[in-house]
């Protein structure tokens, strides 16, 4: 008895004929796909969105960079510090170091009103003063269009997203703060990551602005290895001079996109989760349909000595391709409708604007598929069973 | 209506089919309801701003602070009722996730600004009594369990105690409910006199936004105006909108939500009207003879159409009436985010619009059967029996 192979080859032959008989029942089987498919869109097309806050927020991250807040304060926007505790801070152990001195810049984190492009209303930009180590503490970031602003002078610095997504942020153009108007020198990218959100001046120019006097936000630091965060850290909490929080900077910005990033995948999850019951149901019909039309045809080849297992593994194959097919589509649909669309929002740790791309990852569009798969499946399963079951005598006298 | 009984037999010939399209109906309107409550919270408030008041906050962005001395100044403006302030105070309990709004206001002027906010009597007294006082929204209330007369330590972000401490105690002395459903019931608010006094010198004697009263909401533009006028050319310039504009600001925000929500509603319906619409177009087909049937013993064009829609009707009210009864009960659960949508419920438009939609849903998957039923003849569809 050749038994596996003649098991395999039932298998073959009935999923053949199941496939060939699409065509006659195509409406059934285009409403099942397309509805597999919506359910992935929307699934990979939610969860995208997630996924690009979230890298934007974590490209930002360097393993060696640190960032010191004033204790208690969860955003740079409600840290402060003087200009003794920041200078402390640029000399503790573990900074990296160059001939110009520590690779550490304090800072000042501020909002500014600018109007969106896509919606005319005005939105809360981040405007950050620097001090002339940021560019060596966050060496990914690089002028891509115009010049960077000279130290010291009235002049300001616009990431690749802010200048995308706000009006009036082109080089030459002038923004308004108070009663000071700011000519943007450059434009500058940073892999993607938030920085490309904000408007960066001179520190002292922002302090001058605002009357904060010589006082700071935040200090963003270079370690000389990820593994001298330990020794910073207690160095710096041990010091009774200091009251501050250091984080390291990819903690840092996990949880400044917590909570957003938290809102979107549960409430794209439940959204999902729900179409893919409505999904279950319509692959559910189409394959009792297919049954149904199938009685007779099913009843011949189990008369004919075909095992009902064989029916039963090959009417879940047929429902499982279907539903493969609605996956892929419904994740290319949502590669090409949401991969890198552009777009804002507000970070709600510090009510500024993020600008950033949806991502459509690789990881998303298995997610998307392992889920259709799991459609055509619980899909295939009750009707390919109320298939096998089919008393043949009954079903043959039906011809 | 006698018709009916014909109706819901042809529905219960196929049961299975019958009932598998109609939970796919059912999910449609539970995602419905689902998302019109997302939508609610999120972009809902404007509904709820006063036509009459008038948000100004700091021209540069809503961080800067206000001196508190513009009040008196705003009060003497033409077509200003009344002035009274508020203050971010981005207050933890607890646990950053625990995530609720806790304002220093006015008591008084705050009440009388809010008549939205329902505060029992007793409660006001107290809280006017009691200078480390705050009243609490009946859904914070509920969700951390407190009570009138609890100590609730409160660890603020931004404000610094003279002792150096985060820690702000205060006591609950009433819970306000609100006046409908939309009226956002988690933030806190406390007494600004307790606050200045105890807050550390930065910041002292200033404030995060006003809220005016105007005396004739068709003036707003105007009052806007002259306020702004008022503190041109000062150290802190200011932006006065109506609070509509102010809400809807944030609302836009966030991002692009209707749309958003209007794309994933596009996606689902599509899905069901292929599967509804398909489960009549089968029916149809299989009924072939009967139909001719019915026209042979002299059903005309039009009842026939009728029956076929008012089938398909029947079969989309029925799952949308459970599917929107279903998101009443899942929606009325609260919140899903715990705490990041506050003002989570089904507006009652919302409910009617999906009913619409379901005799909407209903007439489109009907209508292609029901006009291929229509332009059966009779010779042939007997013919098929």
């Amino acid at each position: 008895m050749a038994g596996p192979i003649n098991w395999f080859s039932q298998i073959a032959s009935i999923t053949k004929f199941g496939l060939l008989s699409i065509p006659q029942r195509r409406g059934a089987v285009v409403a099942t796909v397309i509805g597999i498919a919506g359910v992935v869109t929307v699934l990979v097309g939610v969860l995208s969105i997630a996924a690009g806050f979230r890298q934007a927020m974590t490209v930002s991250a360097s393993p060696d960079g640190a960032i010191v807040l004033r204790s208690g304060a969860d955003s740079e926007m409600v840290s402060g510090f003087g200009r003794d505790e920041t200078r402390v801070i640029a000399d503790s152990p573990g900074v990296a170091r160059t001939a110009q001195g520590p690779l550490a810049s304090a800072e000042l984190f501020v909002i500014i009103n600018i109007p969106k492009r896509s919606t005319g209303t005005d939105a809360n930009v981040p405007l950050r003063g620097v001090e002339p180590a940021a560019l060596l503490v966050r060496d990914n970031l690089k002028i891509i269009r115009g010049r960077m602003f000279d130290w010291g002078k009235d002049e300001v610095i616009v990431g690749r997203g802010a200048a995308q997504e706000f009006a009036g942020l082109e080089v030459g153009s002038k923004i308004k703060v108070g009663r000071y108007e700011w000519p943007v020198a450059g434009i500058f990218s940073a892999d993607g990551g938030v920085a490309e959100s904000e408007i960066w001046t001179d520190a002292k120019v922002l302090q001058d602005a605002y009357n904060r006097g010589d006082s700071f936000q935040s200090v963003s630091v270079r370690l000389n290895s990820p593994g001298a965060f330990q020794q910073f850290k207690d160095s710096l909490t041990s010091n009774p001079q200091l009251n501050v929080k250091v984080v390291r900077q990819s903690e840092y910005y996990a949880e400044q996109s917590e909570t957003i990033t938290r809102l979107i995948t549960t409430l794209g999850y439940l959204i999902a989760f729900l179409m893919a019951i409505g999904a279950v149901f319509g692959a559910l019909n189409t394959m009792y349909s297919a049954v149904a039309a199938r009685t007779r045809e099913i009843a011949t080849l189990r008369a004919l000595g075909f095992g009902s297992s064989a029916v039963v593994v090959s009417l879940m194959l047929e429902s499982l391709l279907l539903a493969l097919v609605g996956g892929i589509l419904g994740g290319g649909l949502a590669w090409l409708a949401f991969n890198n669309f552009h777009t804002s929002t507000m970070n709600w740790q510090s009510f500024s604007q993020i600008a950033f791309a949806f991502k459509v990852t690789p990881e998303l569009l298995v997610r998307g598929i392992v889920w259709s798969a799991l459609i055509g499946l619980i899909g295939g399963l009750f009707p390919a069973i109320r298939a096998a079951r089919l008393p043949i005598a009954a079903a043959l006298r039906e011809l | 209506m006698k018709f009916f009984h014909l109706i819901w037999c042809n529905l219960k010939r196929k049961k299975l089919r019958t009932s598998l399209t109609l939970l796919s109906i059912v999910v449609a309107f539970v995602l419905f309801g689902f998302l019109s409550a997302i939508q609610q919270a999120l972009v809902g408030g404007v509904e709820m701003a006063g036509a009459d008041r008038l948000i100004v906050r700091h021209k540069v962005s809503i961080i800067q602070l206000l001196p508190v001395s513009y009040e008196a100044r705003m009060d003497r403006i033409a077509g200003v009722d009344f002035a009274t302030h508020q203050t971010w105070f981005g207050g933890i309990y607890q646990d950053p996730k625990n995530f609720f709004m806790q304002n220093p206001v006015e008591p008084e002027k705050f009440l009388q600004m809010h008549p939205e906010i329902i505060l029992p009597p007793e409660q006001e007294k107290a809280w006017l009594a009691t200078r480390t006082g705050a009243i609490v929204g009946r859904r914070t209330a509920n969700r951390f369990h407190w009570k009138i007369g609890d100590q609730v330590p409160i660890q603020s972000t931004i404000w610094t105690r003279p002792d150096g401490s985060h820690t702000w105690e205060f006591d609950i002395v009433g819970i306000y409910d609100g006046k409908d459903k939309g009226t956002d019931t988690t933030p806190m608010f406390f007494r600004y006199d307790y606050f200045d006094e105890a807050r550390q010198a930065w910041g002292k004697g200033q404030v995060g936004w006003y809220t005016i009263r105007i005396k004739d909401p068709s003036q707003a533009a105007e009052v806007a105006k002259r306020v702004d006028a008022e503190f041109e050319n000062s150290p802190a310039e200011t932006k006065t909108e109506p609070e509509g504009a102010f809400i809807q600001g944030w609302a836009k925000a966030i991002g692009n939500i209707v749309l958003i929500v209007a794309a994933i509603l596009g996606a689902v319906f599509f899905t069901i009207l292929l599967v509804t619409g398909n489960t009549m177009a089968q029916a149809v087909r299989e009924r072939t003879g009967e139909l001719g049937v019915l026209k042979a013993i002299g059903f005309t064009n039009g009842r026939i159409v009728g029956l076929v829609l008012a089938e398909s009707c029947l079969l989309t009210v029925l799952g949308g009436t459970l599917g929107l009864g279903l998101a009443w009960l899942v929606i009325s659960r609260g919140d899903p985010t715990s705490g990041l949508l506050p003002m989570f419920f089904f507006p009652t438009r919302d409910l009617l619009i999906g009913l619409g939609l379901s005799v909407v849903l209903g007439l489109v998957t009907g209508i292609f059967p029901a006009l291929q039923a229509m332009r059966l003849r009779v010779a042939d569809a007997l013919r098929r029996m």
